[in-house]
């Protein structure tokens, strides 16, 4: 603290007069100007608008009726299956990503399966929205070609309860972006892991799972929540899929959102605000927690 | 380490059929529309209709300017934080990463709120307005891809001595961001362009919340009304994925690695 207010005169009264200084300082921010007045504009203001609606009334007074209206069963069930579906594809997505990526890094295959799955991945991870719904009804759906073949071997998923408008569909079909998300990412973490260590390890008698628990796990761990976080957003606000996979029968909080911004359905304007207020908030605090674990482990690692 | 090596095969076999499996059985699913045989009948019918073209090329359109808009905002901003406002940098990336954390819906949902016809700025009161709102949002949506594939760019380039150069020459601003920085991180601008290009093409929450005729609500009204011409379409889409990201695989490896560095 001390060290700014100090620094700032002294700095300023060595090297350039006050008036040129002062002078400089403008032009110098000019030019990131364009994109600060694009952030705020077009990404700040926005979101700011609809929090601070979250905590209007209609007649523009201060209160917390929205947020507390939140608290209806249709509501409440719509974030709980958009927690879960997030939840589950993000944490199947990141571990069965990271086996993939280890299995091709790490598992002594073949150069190309490491090329082919990277290129794949780097496709599949962009491959989502209204296609990709598509694309699991051809598979899963009730004339998709799996559940046709199963059934003409006598397995018939839809009577064991499968259905991919459902919870497990729906996280089955994002695990189409997620894992490759997670391979994309995590792989030059993994690069990242020096032979020597290894090596080092095995020198001074570290075990094989030694090894992983102090050297590999810690050094992956900032990277893999980073991943793990990216993945539980990018499925929280994810709508499209959903939408054409389901229409709205699975109502998952943005096919709530995006009803009511389509024809106020809550016949209340201000609990819309709510509503994304509470998409924000969720996605927000994960990140916190990200920030969290990240700095706390990386004091761990110094 | 032979039991090592099974696992990983292992892994490795059941992924590729996790996502090759979809990948045929859309492609068998698309080629059954005429009965008792496979053909192409669903991609004739698909490439044929007049509302496949119109969404589409408006969503070709879109996506060009989205670039456009997108290259003018992030070149000058990312060029200037590496040369003169190095302390800004946090600042500006969280708020590149922004657009991951705050759902696409939410930022669309903001701006019809923000920007409706009795607004002060009201975008959405004409088609051109509403036209320029959804290239904005879709260069928001593209932000955290761009900015990071240009500051990677910038990275390989000595920007510092680059300016220097182009200044005793006698270069303005314009001349040494236009012509010297930009031909040197043309291919990060253009990796970041492709990606841009393909999540534009089929983006449907935007396009839908600002009742615009793009490709994405196309796609989606096909799904709730026909069989087999929404996994023609499908297979459409994936391949123009594929295209992009073959394109940006293909241009990595003219990028220079590291100019700046002597060894």
């Amino acid at each position: 603290m001390t060290d700014i207010s100090l620094s700032g005169p002294s700095a300023a009264g060595k090297t350039i007069p006050p008036g040129a200084r002062a002078m400089r300082l403008p032009t110098q921010w000019l030019g990131v100007a364009p994109f600060i007045i694009f952030a705020l504009m077009f990404l700040i203001l926005p979101t700011l608008y609809l929090i601070i609606g979250a905590f209007q009334s209609a007649d523009g007074g201060f209160t917390l009726q929205n947020i507390a209206d939140l608290a209806q069963p249709t509501i409440v069930a719509a974030y709980w299956i958009s927690i879960k579906v997030s939840v589950a594809s993000s944490l199947l997505g990141a571990f069965i990503g990271l086996a993939i990526a280890i299995a091709i890094v790490r598992g002594g295959l073949p150069n190309w399966t490491r090329s082919a799955a990277l290129t794949f991945s780097g496709v599949a991870s962009q491959f989502a929205g209204v296609p990709l719904a598509f694309a699991f009804l051809a598979t899963l759906g009730r004339l998709g070609l799996l559940t046709v073949l199963l059934r003409s071997i006598g397995f018939d998923l839809y009577q064991h309860g499968f259905n991919v408008l459902s919870f497990w569909g729906l996280t089955l079909t994002y695990l189409y972006f997620q894992i490759p998300l997670m391979v994309v990412i995590i792989v030059p973490a993994i690069d990242g892991l020096k032979k020597e260590w290894g090596e080092a390890a095995a020198t001074l008698g570290a075990t094989q799972w030694q090894y992983w628990r102090m050297v590999v796990i810690p050094v992956l761990w900032p990277s893999f929540l980073g991943t793990f976080i990216l993945l539980f957003a990018n499925a929280f606000g994810a709508i499209a899929t959903a939408y054409a996979l389901t229409g709205s029968s699975l109502n998952i909080v943005p096919i709530v959102l995006y009803a009511q911004i389509r024809g106020d359905v809550l016949h209340n304007a201000n609990l819309g605000y709510a509503i994304a207020f509470g998409m924000i908030f969720i996605t927000g605090l994960a990140n916190v927690f990200y920030i969290w674990f990240r700095t706390r482990s990386e004091r761990w690692l110094k | 380490m032979k039991s090592g090596k099974f696992w990983a095969w292992l892994t490795f076999v059941l992924g590729a059929a996790y996502f090759f499996i979809p990948l045929i059985a859309t492609l068998e699913f698309s080629m059954r529309m005429k009965r008792g045989e496979y053909s192409f009948e669903a991609y004739r019918v698909v490439l044929g209709d007049a509302r496949f073209q119109e969404s589409f090329t408006f969503s070709v359109v879109a996506a060009i300017f989205t670039i456009i808009l997108g290259v003018l905002l992030v070149v000058p901003t990312a060029y200037w934080i590496r040369l003169r406002l190095p302390q800004l940098r946090p600042i500006v990336e969280f708020v590149t990463l922004l657009p991951l954390v705050i759902p696409a819906i939410v930022i669309v949902f903001g701006y019809i709120r923000m920007y409706g016809s009795s607004s002060p700025l009201p975008f959405l009161a004409s088609g051109l307005g509403t036209n320029a709102l959804l290239v904005i949002g879709y260069a928001t949506l593209a932000l955290p891809y761009m900015y990071r594939a240009v500051d990677t760019g910038l990275r390989t380039i000595d920007v510092r001595t680059l300016t220097e150069a182009a200044q005793i020459l006698g270069a303005g601003w314009t001349t040494i961001i236009g012509r010297v920085i930009l031909p040197n991180v043309l291919i990060a601008v253009l990796s970041g362009a492709f990606l841009t290009f393909a999540i534009v093409i089929g983006e449907f929450t935007v396009a839908s919340l600002l009742n615009r005729p793009a490709f994405g609500p196309y796609l989606q009204n096909m799904g709730a009304n026909r069989a087999y011409e929404p996994a023609a379409l499908a297979i459409i889409a994936f391949a123009i994925t594929w295209g992009c990201m073959s394109l940006i695989q293909v241009l990595s490896r003219f990028a220079p690695k590291s100019a700046n560095r002597p060894n």
